[in-house]
């Protein structure tokens, strides 16, 4: 009889993501068996579980730990971008008490799908195998599309999450056909296996080209980079808010961990053949993001447009696939999270129940209704527009020096060009709350928001201002996390 | 004719191929389902050619993955389309179409 080989497991290091399963599993059991329709105290367990994930995921800082049959790796750059995750997940759970409470949402199910979610990126930020990095990306997706439609009579919802399942569904086919055949190609699904066999040229090119692209095509779809953004604008203005401010985040800093992922280990030898494909991408995509965010006249939308620009930006520093490039990538998903979800979640204050106001004319004249608002939603956008001294500036500043140090100093030239164009709608917006008459909103926005809300608030504050006047420390961090191509 | 490899493989393109055009092309949301279904079946069926070329067994442990991700997608895909035809009693993705801009 043949013997079973088990392969070495260690369970501390996926100790986040059991505590993270353990917790959105007691969550679904609460909402059946216990009295708890529409209560905070739902929410404030889902935060207990991050936390405690949190914690544990700090622990884990240090030398790389490889384990399940070298399936699973955790190490400062997977655990870098959990942090990531954990912060994004965090701050859309506070963020999201008040919301679920005036739109009737059931509250178990939706803090475990967002915890779902998370297991799912967690699984695509440390995944060493082809299949872990699958399983991880349709994990995320599946429970993606359902958070998307989740206040189910609402008809924009149901749209944007039948919308955003059909291409999702669309790019996972494209990824396992590509997987199949790179698979095909090498002989293997571990991506260290597949990266020694295409630097020793003991692969079939075609077969391993061919996947590559396909996988390409797929990533893109899901960082939401122009020409495979089409479902962007229109499931981040259906959505939720809260759903929304958590997908431009969370999920999207998954899909950079399983882009870099891939091709700083399996790829890294067919440099030759890619950069050119994802400079082209990365111009594309900041180019297209900031001119159509020019004419939106809704701000969901416009930051939907906004966070397809990032995504260019981001991509800016994929393309330079240096240590200073993949570092600044890592410091700059660290800054967005902070400032997009922070944009939202006053966003979210604004709209009020059924989101009901969510055009720039809504927000005309908050600065002087609701001058502390006002004031965060400022602080937040010119972040975004990187100016400084706030924390997006710093991103930016750190991103574009990587694609000069690297040699692409027409990318830079392109990505600068384009934050100045961004400034324009940015810029709109702020005039609209300063410098405009009040608008339509005003009984909706008078109304106080929640502790938790407040808390989401300080901590997108706290986290645009203390990386922008003191980046060392998390620049620091954010080196130690990088991924050697 | 001896039935090589090559054959399977030209069979899981032709799937893949139809499946990716069936979801850029149809509008009835059931038949986009379908054909979503056919091209995760086509990068089933090279999986498997290739893990019988190659003697492994990881394609075919993936496959059986993938059969359970796809069964899944397939419950929330259809439990969309419910929550969709009880507001609009429609599944024609043309008469689907109040965001844009």
């Amino acid at each position: 009889m043949m013997d079973i080989q088990i392969p070495d497991i260690s369970l501390s290091a996926i100790a986040p993501e059991i505590t993270l399963t353990l917790t959105a599993i007691l969550l679904l059991m609460l909402e059946v068996f216990a009295a708890n329709k529409g209560r905070d105290h739902l929410g404030y367990l889902a935060l207990g579980g991050i936390l405690l994930a949190a914690l544990l995921t700090t622990r884990l800082v240090g030398d790389p730990v490889s384990t399940f049959a070298g399936s699973y790796v955790v190490d400062n750059f997977g655990t870098f971008f959990k942090l990531i995750m954990l912060l994004a997940v965090g701050m859309t759970v506070l963020m999201s008490m008040r919301y679920n409470e005036d739109n009737g949402v059931d509250s178990g199910e939706y803090y475990a799908m967002l915890l779902f979610v998370t297991v799912g990126g967690f699984f695509m930020a440390s995944g060493a195998d082809l299949m872990t990095l699958f399983l991880g990306l349709e994990t995320l997706s599946v429970a993606l599309y359902v958070l998307a439609g989740y206040t189910r009579t609402r008809l924009a919802s149901n749209e944007a999450s039948l919308k955003y399942f059909i291409l999702g569904a669309l790019s996972s086919g494209f990824l396992l056909y590509g997987m199949a055949l790179v698979y095909g190609g090498t002989g293997a699904t571990k991506l260290a296996q597949i990266g020694t066999a295409i630097a020793h040229g003991q692969v079939s090119a075609p077969l391993v080209a061919a996947g590559m692209l396909l996988m390409l095509i797929a990533l893109a779809f899901k960082v939401a980079a122009v020409p495979f953004h089409m479902w962007t604008p229109d499931v981040y203005q259906g959505a939720p808010l809260p759903v929304t401010a958590f997908m431009s985040a969370g999920p999207k800093a998954a899909a950079f961990a399983f882009f870099i992922r891939v091709f700083a280990e399996a790829f890294p030898a067919m440099q030759a053949d890619w950069w050119q494909i994802l400079w082209l991408l990365a111009v594309v995509t900041m180019t297209v993001g900031n001119v159509i965010a020019l004419a939106q006249d809704n701000v969901k939308r416009m930051l939907a447009y906004s966070s397809i620009a990032h995504a260019g930006y981001l991509l800016v520093g994929v393309t330079v696939a240096s240590e200073a490039g993949v570092s600044a990538v890592l410091f700059y998903l660290l800054i967005y999270t902070f400032m997009n979800i922070g944009a939202f979640a006053v966003v979210s204050v604004v709209a009020g129940k059924g989101e009901k106001y969510t055009t720039f004319a809504d927000f005309a004249g908050l600065g002087f209704r609701r001058p502390l608002l006002a004031m965060t939603l400022a602080m937040m956008i010119f972040s975004l527009a990187g100016i400084p001294p706030l924390a997006g500036f710093i991103g930016k500043f750190y991103l574009f020096m990587s694609a000069l140090e690297g040699g692409f100093v027409w990318l830079a030239v392109i990505g600068v060009l384009n934050s100045v164009v961004s400034v324009y709608y940015y810029l709109k917006l702020t005039v609209y709350m300063y410098l405009k008459e009040e608008g339509s909103a005003v009984e909706a926005s008078t109304a106080p928001f929640s502790p938790a809300m407040a808390v989401a608030l300080v901590i997108a504050v706290y986290g645009v201002l203390a990386i922008g006047v003191m980046p060392a420390g998390y620049l620091a961090f954010a080196k130690t996390a990088f991924l050697s191509f | 004719m001896v039935i090589t490899a090559t054959f399977y493989l030209a069979l899981s393109a032709i799937l893949f191929v139809i499946g990716v055009v069936g979801v850029l092309t149809r509008r009835n949301v059931i038949v986009i389902m379908m054909s979503v279904e056919l091209m995760l079946n086509a990068g089933n069926l090279a999986f498997i050619t290739f893990a019988r070329e190659l003697n492994d067994m990881t394609g075919h442990v993936f496959v059986f993955m993938v059969m359970a991700v796809a069964a899944a997608e397939a419950a929330v895909g259809l439990a969309i389309v419910l929550a969709m035809f009880k507001n609009r009693e429609t599944i024609d993705i043309d008469q689907i179409a109040s965001l844009k801009g």
